[in-house]
């Protein structure tokens, strides 16, 4: 530096800096500015697949088994849909949704059945899925849920894997429903290939049974205390919605009265049957009868099969009903 | 070369990171999914502080506690080992101290010298105990143990969880967590200015264990023939317990620093003999003393002419299941947080002032933020002081062969807010989520006329009173979610004989 001051070297640089410094102030107000005070990223909505395969007028719509040993009805009723082969292709991926919701032990009647979801998973992996993952969006604690079920310890011991659902595991998914519209659902539906409901029959204060269209219920995240204000509607839109590839109803013991939670022997009834079948609306029809319940007493069936989901009417349906010592 | 290795010093350390390890995993552990029987709470129950301050308060040594004896008996031999090579805030404190804590050679010299505020601990200890003769158990609030514990739980492991994703289910939320986050910073962010000021000016744990080891069988003895006062033994001192002069023993944490570092020889850890140098006795005068224990005793009537749990029943005062009537709680409980981590629905939350401030930090449910799982009973398990006593899942849920369940509070609704009673809107989750058998909440359907004198059939809930346990799954699951329509209070609760509002359900 001289003494008259800095020199034009000096004098270019540090303008230079100093306009840069401006400019970059200038781009990052043009860039940014809006008329919105917050700046959301829009989340992605996603779609469900289906999960559907095609009819076959060989194989029955609905095959009912009675029978004491639940592996063995299990897999005798899907044998007689056809057999899993129909159903699960080598290499996809399956997701079995049980009705875990509950802290509540297997006699209890509150879960799905330990010995009839094994079979199914057995079942898909013998048809080489590629995975078979288990999963319920529970009411009580997930983990005791899964644990005190019984359901976790049978599915890792045939071969599946139980999918806890945490609270980043839930996307916007749109149901195109009458009254669900938008709602946050497990992740895991977007990354199946096949998907089976295996709910349990049970009692409900509310909808008057909780079977295989309100067992949908679990797939879902978010607010969804709030369905119950318009249930019938609900349950409906769930059942339009994700429409499984093979429902399989648990039927062997039955929660009478006091549902969905249980919790007293003296509520449970053994019936010893399972009910699988393609027609969603069909299975249903048929289970209710477990809680002398008919279908005119309960609205969602009806809205379901204006819907198009199913038949209510599952006698006149190509069926199939044994039973096994 | 494993001769040169196995140093006392490095012997230590070894300890150090052992314990240090043990701790975190028992606290990782401690939840439903590995809770296998594992003693999670075992630092708390070696602490010889909880273990005499709540043996103080309710004549016992409550099961586990007596553990403490691991401790309180090789104190008398090894003198206060514990801090240096076992207390997980002793390590993280001199861990932090000399990660942050680097200075001149010269000043190492200083900032391990016998500074007098380290009596501010003695005084600390004798409020606490004081207070504990007394009945009114604050120990918790400073024992390190509870502490570090409480820290981890509240702050430390949240953190950690919301950085590496693992969490049980979702990321814990706790009531007023981050007034305990920052005061755990603040102990850690004092290492900053002087090494191990938690240990050396405020432990009570550390205060009690240096008066039990006035005079231990073993200590560090400087052979005044070799030593020539160099002082080199200050440079990594943890307690500030001057080894170059008279050792005060009662400050000494058994680092073992001291012996590595003397160029001459002349420390070595063993029985005294004719050559070692005399101790210096506990530096605190028996004015102060005096003084804390007169304060303990004037603080004691004030803290009991107050409104708090223990004297009026709160209704947001909900203990966990299988807590004691809240005097005795209130003389058990440590504040450790334990409760808190193994809760799976986080109900569990640490109160503020709703118990009064005797009970800040105790357990309290918060309906909102969880609800009490019917067939939980994993708080109970954990609990080291018996402040929660342990409970077998049909003692909770009343099964056979017991004939009632365990009530922690009563159910309410609060009509004015309630869809099917307030705005004719059809719900009933909470009677749908009661987990009992046969329900507490139960409905009936009334033909309501709507505005526009159309009626329509609805269902409307009410609670039965002497099946409710007061679990709160009703009014954590409400639509109505900002201040649920039907609501838990501690009214009715087992534990309590005062805080009962039936007269057939007296207990």
């Amino acid at each position: 530096m001289n003494s008259k001051g800095i020199d034009r070297r000096q004098f270019l640089k540090h303008a230079a800096v100093t306009c840069a410094a401006a400019s970059a102030a200038g781009v990052w107000g043009y860039l940014y500015y809006s008329n919105e005070p917050v700046n959301k990223r829009k989340e992605k909505i996603f779609n469900f697949k289906n999960y559907k395969v095609e009819e076959s007028s060989v194989y029955p719509k609905i095959a009912i088994v009675h029978g004491k040993d639940a592996e063995r009805i299990t897999r005798a009723a899907i044998d007689r849909m056809g057999g899993i082969t129909r159903f699960v292709k080598p290499g996809e991926r399956v997701l079995i949704k049980p009705n875990a919701g509950w802290d509540r032990q297997p006699e209890q009647a509150a879960n799905t059945n330990p010995d009839v979801i094994p079979a199914v998973v057995r079942l898909c992996i013998e048809a080489r899925a590629s995975e078979v993952w288990v999963t319920d969006v529970s009411v009580n604690d997930p983990y005791r849920s899964f644990t005190r079920s019984g359901i976790e310890a049978v599915v890792k011991k045939a071969g599946g894997k139980v999918k806890i659902n945490t609270e980043h595991d839930f996307v916007l998914t749109d149901l195109k429903g009458d009254i669900l519209k938008i709602w946050p659902v497990s992740i895991f539906y977007h990354q199946i290939d096949r998907f089976i409901n295996i709910p349990v029959v049970k009692h409900h204060s509310l909808s008057k049974c909780t079977i295989a269209m309100k067992n949908l219920y679990g797939a879902l995240g978010g607010q969804r205390n709030r369905l119950h204000q318009d249930i019938n509607a609900s349950i409906a839109d769930l059942a339009s919605a994700i429409q499984p590839t093979l429902t399989i109803v648990d039927a062997t013991r039955v929660l009478k009265r006091n549902g969905p939670t249980g919790g007293s022997l003296s509520d449970v009834s053994i019936e010893d049957t399972v009910i699988a079948g393609t027609d969603m609306v069909a299975v249903e029809s048929y289970s209710i009868r477990f809680l002398e319940l008919n279908t005119s007493e309960l609205p969602y069936i009806s809205i379901a099969e204006n819907k198009g989901i199913g038949t209510s009417d599952w006698k006149s349906l190509n069926h199939y009903e044994t039973s096994l010592g | 070369m494993i001769r040169k290795f196995l140093t006392l010093r490095n012997i230590r350390r070894t300890y150090a990171v052992f314990f240090f390890t043990l701790f975190l995993i028992l606290i990782g552990i401690t939840n439903f999914r590995s809770l296998k029987g594992y003693e999670v709470s075992l630092f708390l129950e070696i602490n010889p502080l909880v273990a005499l301050s709540a043996f103080l308060t309710s004549w016992t040594i409550y099961k586990g506690l007596v553990l403490s004896l691991l401790i309180i008996i090789p104190t008398f031999f090894f003198g206060r080992f514990f801090c240096s090579w076992v207390c997980p805030m002793g390590i993280l404190n001199q861990v932090v101290s000399t990660f942050f804590n680097r200075r001149r050679a010269d000043d190492e010299y200083k900032i391990n010298s016998y500074r007098k505020i380290f009596r501010i601990k003695y005084y600390i200890l004798t409020v606490l105990i004081i207070l504990s003769l007394f009945g009114a158990l604050q120990t918790g609030l400073l024992d390190p143990v509870s502490f570090i514990t409480r820290s981890f739980v509240i702050s430390a492991f949240p953190a950690f969880n919301y950085w590496s994703g693992w969490h049980y289910l979702k990321q814990p939320l706790f009531y007023g967590g981050v007034f305990i986050s920052t005061l755990f910073l603040i102990v850690l962010f004092a290492n900053r200015f002087l090494n191990r000021f938690w240990c050396r000016v405020l432990c009570p744990l550390g205060a009690l264990l240096g008066i039990m080891s006035v005079n231990p069988l073993l200590r560090i003895c400087r052979n005044i023939e070799k030593c020539n006062n160099c002082k080199k033994c200050l440079k990594n001192c943890h307690g500030a317990c001057e080894p170059h002069s008279n050792i005060r023993i009662s400050e000494c944490l058994v680092c073992m620093n001291c012996i590595e570092n003397c160029p001459e020889g002349a420390l070595r850890y063993g029985l005294s003999d004719s050559l070692t140098a005399v101790h210096t006795p506990v530096d605190v005068s028996r004015r102060r003393i005096i003084e804390a224990a007169v304060a303990g005793i004037v603080l004691f009537p004030m803290m009991r002419s107050v409104v708090n749990s223990g004297t009026l029943p709160p209704h947001s005062v909900i203990r966990p299941p299988g807590s004691i009537s809240e005097d005795d709680f209130l003389h058990r409980c440590i504040k450790c947080s334990e409760c808190m981590k193994v809760c799976p629905t986080n109900v569990i939350q640490p109160a503020l002032l709703e118990a009064g401030f005797e009970g800040l930090w105790t357990p309290i449910l918060l309906n909102r933020v969880g609800y009490c799982e019917h067939n939980c009973v994993l708080c109970s398990m954990v609990c080291p002081t018996g402040a929660i006593m342990t409970l077998t899942v049909e003692k909770k849920t009343g099964s056979p062969p017991y004939k009632k369940p365990v009530k922690i509070g009563t159910a309410f609704y609060d009509y004015g807010r309630c869809l099917p009673w307030a705005m004719n809107i059809e719900c009933i989750v909470c009677e749908e989520v009661c987990p009992t058998s046969p329900k507490a909440i139960w409905f009936q359907t009334a033909d309501i006329k709507l505005r526009d004198s159309r009626t329509k059939p609805l269902k409307r809930p009410y609670v039965d009173p002497d099946l409710c346990t007061g679990c709160g799954i009703c009014e954590n699951k409400c639509p109505v979610r900002d201040l649920p329509a039907i609501r838990v209070t501690s009214i009715g609760e087992t534990r309590s004989e005062k805080n009962q509002m039936i007269l057939k359900g007296a207990v």
